[in-house]
């Protein structure tokens, strides 16, 4: 490995659940996608939280509740940093990536969506970035418009070019394919979309845990992302979007937090980011996200990046060998996803072998339906890649693989 | 002696000897799924999917004398070794023997803990409707 202070074994000590057997072999974690796994200093952080600050935060005349609120904040702040936001007020915690997004679709939506307006996604989306869309679009009688996809899992841009137009009001495309790991080209989606007048969320649910993202180089309106994907804990997640944006649109729920001075005439409501978090937070999550991002800067997103590169294209190469074994997904631009079928198996079938020793991998549609079909396929198998994962455990894939492989090849 | 009773005590034999080796024994249950009789294409429709699976599961039954005989088949190799551990103990039985049938042998081999609980109520299911259709069978006699 080309890479300095990159150490594997090291990282590796930091996440005690990858220390265990699983059907009596060592487990090999690939199933990252769906979520990483979390390093100690997060799950201490926890603890911590609840064994020595919990309290409510934001108005508490304690101790304990300045505590709290400090550590709270200093996350929005770390995270606002992370994506070069230009202030920590655009910083808005949710519940995850699907939350984000319909907190955009039902604020966003209900104000700026009208009647014969268009939003535009992707083939590739996953639900989460399709339905909320679609109950827009219901609600409002606006079109979705979708951008096909090559069969190698590339967006067609030209036939992006063709779907925007002054009817346009929002493109809402993934940043990285969940089911494909391909990388979309966001900085031209954006620009092109802004040339129509349009605005742009990125589903970033894919791509935080993998390269660097900044939102003022994108250039992208409103972004998303969960915590769960990168290291941090599970039922937290984040919307960034530009300050004129996220003050124009009404607040998502109504409750506590989220106002300025509530009388039975009429109540007005708090600045943002405080307008868009009623009711009391995921504190402790939010505190100990912290550390997951403390942990992905220690690393180093560069060598992050270059290890997990290195991983996919390792296993590519390798498991390409394997007799019957068909990728799904071939983009030029891809990272940390490989997605496959064996020829003759059911996806579900591989999965269940895989994981009889010990190999843990996703099977099935991935959240993709509308992709699966555009491929005539029910599902896939897909392998993920994490900063902690090894080419020795791709061997062990490789080898249990290779022997699934040959029941029907 | 062939009965339900018996049957169910070679199973459980032959799924000793396979022990705690999770991967053997999802090979061996995929084998067994491989040796079912071949399935009518042109029965695998909407109406003989079994409902509550994950995988598509398709049943259909015939009678030969007096007893139900039951043909499946599925799209994931090892829900079809499933089916064929339940034909094996089930098909070619009056209908009465299938309704008091208690196929302990399930929990006896460790099915839980091999397949999963998503899997596990996928099997609860399909034994659910072989169950039900001995009991159409047998309604059917009694009329």
């Amino acid at each position: 490995m080309a890479k300095t202070g990159f150490d594997v074994d090291d990282i590796r000590e930091r996440f005690p659940v990858l220390h265990q057997e699983v059907n009596g072999r060592p487990l090999v974690y690939l199933d990252n996608a769906a979520t990483s796994q979390k390093p100690l200093s997060v799950i201490e952080a926890l603890n911590h939280y609840y064994t020595t600050d919990n309290s409510n935060i934001h108005r508490g005349a304690h101790a304990l509740a300045a505590r709290a609120t400090d550590y709270y904040e200093n996350t929005r702040k770390s995270v606002s940093s992370f994506l070069n936001a230009p202030s920590e007020e655009q910083i808005i915690f949710t519940k995850g990536t699907t939350e984000g997004i319909n907190l955009v679709a039902s604020t966003f939506g209900r104000k700026f969506i009208h009647e014969g307006d268009e939003i535009i996604i992707s083939a590739m989306e996953h639900h989460s970035n399709i339905v909320p869309w679609q109950m827009l679009c219901a609600e409002k009688g606006a079109t979705l418009k979708v951008i096909p996809i090559t069969d190698d899992g590339e967006l067609i841009m030209e036939e992006y070019e063709k779907l925007l137009s002054s009817k346009t009001k929002l493109v809402s495309v993934l940043h990285v394919s969940n089911a494909l790991g391909t990388v979309n080209p966001m900085e031209s989606i954006i620009s092109m979309a802004h040339r129509a007048g349009a605005k742009v969320l990125v589903d970033a649910a894919q791509s935080t845990s993998h390269f660097t993202v900044d939102v003022q180089a994108l250039d992208c309106d409103f972004l998303v992302f969960s915590a769960h994907k990168l290291y941090g804990p599970t039922g937290l997640g984040v919307l960034y979007g530009k300050r004129e944006l996220l003050e124009e649109m009404p607040p998502y729920q109504g409750g506590g937090e989220m106002i300025k001075e509530v009388d039975f005439s009429g109540t007005t409501y708090n600045e943002i980011p405080f307008k868009f978090e009623a009711g009391t937070p995921n504190i402790a999550d939010v505190i100990a996200f912290q550390k997951a991002l403390e942990f992905v800067s220690t690393v180093g997103k560069e060598q992050l990046l270059a290890h997990e590169n290195e991983l996919l294209t390792y296993a590519t190469e390798k498991l390409g060998t394997i007799k019957g074994f068909i990728p799904v997904g071939k983009a030029k631009h891809k990272v940390s996803v490989l997605s496959f079928l064996i020829n003759g198996m059911h996806p579900f079938d591989v999965g269940m072998m895989l994981d009889a020793v010990g190999i843990a991998v996703r099977t099935g549609h991935h959240c993709a339906q509308p992709l699966m079909k555009r491929f005539n396929i029910e599902g896939t198998v897909r392998a993920s890649f994490a900063v902690y994962n090894t080419k020795q455990e791709i061997d062990v894939l490789y080898v249990s693989l290779s022997r699934i492989a040959k029941r029907k090849n | 002696m062939n009965d339900i009773k018996s049957v169910q005590e070679e199973i459980i034999e032959e799924f000793s000897i396979l022990g705690d080796d999770k991967e053997s024994t999802i090979f061996y249950i995929m084998e067994l799924g491989d040796k079912l009789p071949p399935f009518p294409e042109e029965e695998k429709k909407e109406d003989n999917i079994i409902k509550g699976c994950q995988s598509k599961v398709w049943l259909i039954t015939k009678t030969e004398g007096d007893k139900v005989v039951y043909l499946a088949d599925s799209n994931t190799d090892i829900t079809k070794g499933l089916i064929s551990l339940l034909i094996r103990v089930l098909s070619y039985r009056k209908a009465d023997e299938i309704l008091d049938s208690d196929l302990y042998f399930i929990d006896k081999i460790g099915m839980g803990s091999i397949i999963g609980s998503q899997r596990s109520n996928g099997l609860a299911a399909m034994i659910k409707q072989m169950k039900l259709y001995a009991l159409a069978y047998q309604s059917k006699l009694n009329a």
